[in-house]
């Protein structure tokens, strides 16, 4: 296979991934760090890598940053990329970052861009981002799809090494519904890189997956453990492939519920902390053995091995055995110090030192054995409580989590021999405690001397363990150094919550299909097509798309909505008010369970009438209000407010099972099933007449606030005699898969009779003219029904509704803001709805607010809502609309602009 | 994502569910106290441990039902 990195080619084998393929073609150096832009070679061969971070450039959209070089698979016409860099990898001016290394000291950026604040924005910060930054975002929308699953299985075993094959195949022998996950691209885990292993993986493999209850996912990171055993996979389908199916999703979300839980994540081998431990081809012990005998990548010629445990020799053995030659093994235990190392773009010497007898020892590979480090991230993000092991130097599980249990390495189950405790630190000169994050062992140290103490501290101050692999090689060291300089045991300093997800996840992963138009999906009337097709421009109501205001050729949307208010005025307009919600209410105690759910009384309502109600909460503000009619003694057509909907039946539904079980009353949410057409307008009943297959809507038998049951054209029909206009008016209900052909057929009898459609904008002009509130424009959740002039609406004789003994709280009387109008001096100058009222320029004390404010469309000048502090006591005084530079003076009026005895209703 | 059980559906994924707040408050009568309505509307329990609380599987059945969680581990308590 062909591969480019930073436009040089070259090849690589099936199997590798970009890090094996780079070393077997000598190539170290691979990234550039984060702060000083020092050159960097892998650390380690896994998912733990802090340092080669590389971009994968598949053309277009398809460019994904931040990938560890360790874990992409190579693929046919690869095309990577090193990051960090300016011009290149080999030569990056960034570098002069290191040589300022002794005046970017942690907290650096705390310290010295303080001031002015305003420069974060504009200076600070852009320029941070690029002097220390990872990879390029991607500046195109994701054009790749990516998918969700729920599964359920008995047994979730997470990772394939031998605890984890061992686990999942006893379970899988027992009959269980397993599932085995695993982030690398084979299972295998440490067997991967043993020769000798690879028969009996082979066998253990080919009996699970011709087990038809086992479910095998590789390339799937287990990234995070939720409440009860719900677990995050990241499958990575088609990264690795050089021409993906498009069928195929890019990336899988799987939420595993698992009665069990293996954890066999292995452990992570710690590097050593001396100076200079970070020149290009110095790394983990481990990742040395597993690029030359999985990978047949050696990864040096001349190694100098490290080690703080056994485990050293058992690379060195290795590394000789695949024929790198083994300069020498320095065991830590036999009192040597690291001094230094030395090689611009690679390792070319170490220094060390022992009983004041130094040495420089040539080398092209440095592998580092400092012990292991259990991963017991999912472990601890499933609530369990680790403790500390010194013999291991590190954390391993320790309290119960029910149905979670932790296997092999990870449980801190590994050879006496690999247990180094926490390896000496030689913290003199540069000695990288955190790779990614460029966090050294004086920066830790010179954080307790300023005076931090918690280890939470210490990491926010230094960022150590705050990067992308957070910390996965580097915390345990950094909790050894902080402790050695607090003179305090690991204990004593905890440990670092450890934080979902184990490794970074995409966020299209985590989005699924929830994105554009599946983001919030978009609800519309059975009419939509219709004003579509009339050029409606739309807003959106929560959810919904409403139509605004239909505007005509050169019409902007003052002169539409002006229009359309002087339509429905003069002759008949008509509007969707699908999107109102509907709540039918029956039973044999309908009327008293709506006696207790709204302020109004409604025993003495009369079927075939209709009743404006005022639904509070508990505390006794507005909560929502709507017409509803009484079709039957027991049953009521309850209309909501759009947004009120839900929450209407939610509470509704709340008391009757909760409060008043005893009630017999049924409550079913009707909203889908009815298309709703106003038509309103002194020639609104002329237009309907025809279409209501003689149904009697004269004034006489159907007076302003009456329902009734009969056909539009033979289709069912619920008419309702309401008005949100003040004009005579109508609300057509037919079932929804009518809404289309009805609204066809009325809109033909508007146009005959002059008139013709209106939209959002023009009722809420039309409904301001005749001071008719709002829930939510004019309230805001601290309104009574006195406060926007419903007290009306309440009734006094019943004992008790919810919000009653509220209404007579201490506090809910006095001086409270209340609903009036505003009139401007200027007859076109429109106020502006938020805008704080004063009683004078001089006095800054809000009074109160403006709500609402409109142009008037036919009442001959601007109107405007206003709730203000004792408004009804203030009618006719002069109060002041508080702009910016500047207030517009204002009269207080009632809040009723047009028609105030209502005679047009009554038409 | 806890799994939360429903009194007529059994176990079933959290976000079927809509928290309902402590359980057990007492709706007083109009005649009720200054301060003991008060505490109707705004005084409610929140103990380390054990809580009764209500849930209602509104993307379900509907159904209210009680149940009692252990606040610091988010476990339900039979
Ligand atoms: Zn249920």
């Amino acid at each position: 296979m062909k591969f480019t990195f930073d436009g040089r080619p070259y090849e690589a084998r099936r199997g590798d991934t970009l890090a094996a393929a780079l070393i077997r073609n000598g190539v170290h150096l691979m990234g550039r760090s984060f702060k000083y832009h020092r050159p960097r070679g892998v650390l380690a061969a896994g998912a733990e890598e802090p340092n080669a971070l590389v971009e994968i450039d598949r053309g277009g959209a398809r460019r994904t940053p931040n990938l560890r070089a360790t874990v992409v698979e190579v693929f046919d016409g690869m095309v990577a990329r090193s990051q960090n860099r300016t011009p290149s990898l080999r030569f990056d001016v960034g570098a002069v970052n290191d040589l300022l290394a002794p005046f970017l000291p942690p907290g650096f950026y705390y310290k010295t861009f303080m001031w002015p604040i305003g420069a974060w924005a504009k200076l600070y910060e852009p320029l941070i981002r690029r002097a220390a930054g990872l990879g390029r975002a991607p500046d195109l929308p994701d054009t790749d799809r990516y998918t969700q699953r729920f599964a359920h299985c008995d047994v979730l075993v997470i990772g394939a090494g031998p605890a984890g094959l061992a686990a999942a195949a006893e379970a899988a022998a027992a009959g269980m519904r397993v599932m085995l996950c695993d982030e690398q691209a084979e299972f295998g885990g440490s067997l991967l890189s043993d020769p000798a292993a690879a028969a009996g993986l082979h066998e253990t493999l080919a009996a699970l997956f011709a087990n038809p209850r086992a479910t095998m996912l590789c390339r799937t990171t287990a990234f995070g453990i939720y409440g009860d055993n719900l677990v995050g996979l990241a499958e990575r389908v088609t990264d690795h492939l050089p021409d993906p199916d498009p069928a195929l999703p890019r990336e899988r979300l799987w939420q595993v519920r698992a009665k069990r839980i293996v954890v066999a994540a292995g452990a992570i081998e710690r590097p050593l902390v001396f100076p200079g431990n970070d020149r290009p081809g110095i790394m983990l012990g481990d990742a040395a053995r597993i690029f030359a005998t999985r990978y047949g990548a050696n990864p040096g010629r001349n190694a100098v091995v490290v080690t703080a445990c056994d485990t050293g020799a058992d690379v060195a053995r290795d590394l000789a055995a695949s024929g790198v030659r083994i300069a020498r093994v320095i065991d830590l235990r036999e009192g040597f110090r690291v001094t230094g190392t030395s090689g611009r773009l690679r390792v070319s010497f170490i220094g060390i030192e022992r009983g004041g007898a130094r040495e420089k020892i040539p080398c092209d590979l440095v592998a580092m054995c400092g012990g292991w480090t259990p991963s017991i991230h999912l472990y601890s993000q499933a609530r369990g409580k680790p403790r500390f092991d010194a013999a291991l130097g590190a954390f391993v599980p320790d309290t119960e989590v029910s149905n979670l249990i932790c296997v092999g390495a990870c449980a801190g189950d590994m050879p006496g021999a690999y247990r180094a405790g926490i390896a000496p630190v030689s913290s003199e000169g540069r000695a990288f405690v955190d790779f990614q994050n460029d966090v050294t062992a004086k920066d830790l140290e010179l954080a307790t001397r300023e005076g931090f103490r918690s280890i939470e501290h210490v990491k926010r101050y230094t960022t150590t363990g705050m990067a992308t692999d957070q910390g996965k090689t580097s915390n345990i060291n950094a909790l050894g150094i902080v402790a050695g300089a607090l003179g305090a045991t690991i204990p004593e300093i905890g440990l670092t919550t450890f934080r979902t997800p184990y490794t970074p996840v995409t966020f299209g992963t985590l989005a699924g299909h929830s994105r554009g138009d599946l983001f919030d999906p978009v609800r519309t009337t059975p009419m939509h097509q219709l004003a579509v097709a009339a050029g409606a421009v739309f807003e959106d109501v929560g959810t919904w798309k409403r139509a605004r205001y239909f505007p005509r050729a050169a019409e902007d949307m003052h002169m539409a909505v002006a229009r359309e208010c002087r339509m429905v005025r003069d002759s008949v307009g008509m509007f969707d008010a699908t999107t109102l919600g509907e709540i039918e209410v029956v039973g044999a105690d309908a009327a008293e369970f709506m006696n207790r759910v709204y302020i109004n009384a409604w025993t003495r309502l009369a079927p075939g009438r209709c009743r404006y109600g005022v639904m509070l909460g508990e505390n006794g503000f507005v909560m929502d209000d709507g017409v509803v009619g009484r079709l039957a003694p027991d049953r009521f057509h309850v209309t909501t407010t759009t947004g009120g909907a839900a929450r209407v039946l939610a509470a509704m539904e709340d008391y009757r099972q909760t409060e008043w079980p005893e009630l017999r009353v049924w409550l079913t949410s009707v909203s889908e099933q009815w298309a709703v057409i106003a038509v309103q307008g002194p020639r609104a009943r002329e237009a309907l007449l025809p279409l209501v297959d003689g149904l009697d809507i004269s004034a006489a038998v159907m007076p302003h606030m009456s329902v009734v049951e009969g056909t539009f054209l033979g289709i069912e029909m619920r008419l309702f005699r309401v008005s949100f206009s003040g004009e005579m008016g109508f609300e057509v209900n037919v079932p929804a898969d009518y809404g289309h052909a009805a609204w066809e057929a009325i809109s033909a009898r508007v146009g005959a009779c002059q008139g013709g459609l209106y939209g959002t904008e023009a009722m809420h002009v039309l409904r301001a003219e005749k001071g008719f509130i709002i829930v939510g424009q004019e309230t805001d959740g601290t309104a009574t029904p006195d406060d926007v002039g419903l007290a009306w609406a309440i009734g006094k004789a019943k004992p008790d509704f919810i919000g009653k003994r509220s209404l007579t709280r201490s506090g809910m009387s006095g001086p409270r803001r209340q609903l009036v109008g505003l009139r401007t001096d200027d007859p076109a100058t429109v106020l502006e709805e938020g805008a704080q009222i004063t009683a004078t320029t001089d006095d800054n004390r809000p009074l109160g607010h403006v709500t609402s404010a409109y142009g008037g469309a036919t009442v001959g000048h601007s109107i405007a809502l206003a709730m203000i502090e004792s408004g009804r006591d203030r009618l006719g005084a002069t109060l002041q609309v508080r702009m910016p530079g500047r207030a517009i003076a204002v009269r207080v009026t009632a809040p009723v602009f047009y028609d105030p005895e209502g005679a047009r209703l009554d038409a | 994502m806890k799994l939360i059980p429903c009194p007529i559906c059994g176990e079933r994924a959290e976000i079927e569910f809509a928290y309902g707040g402590q359980a057990g408050l007492v709706r007083p009568p109009p005649t009720a106290t200054e301060a003991a309505w008060g505490a109707y509307l705004y005084s409610r329990e929140n103990p380390k441990g054990a809580l009764r609380e209500r849930w209602r599987h509104i993307h379900g059945c509907g159904r209210f039902f009680n149940l009692t969680r252990d606040t610091v581990t988010d476990k339900f308590i039979p």
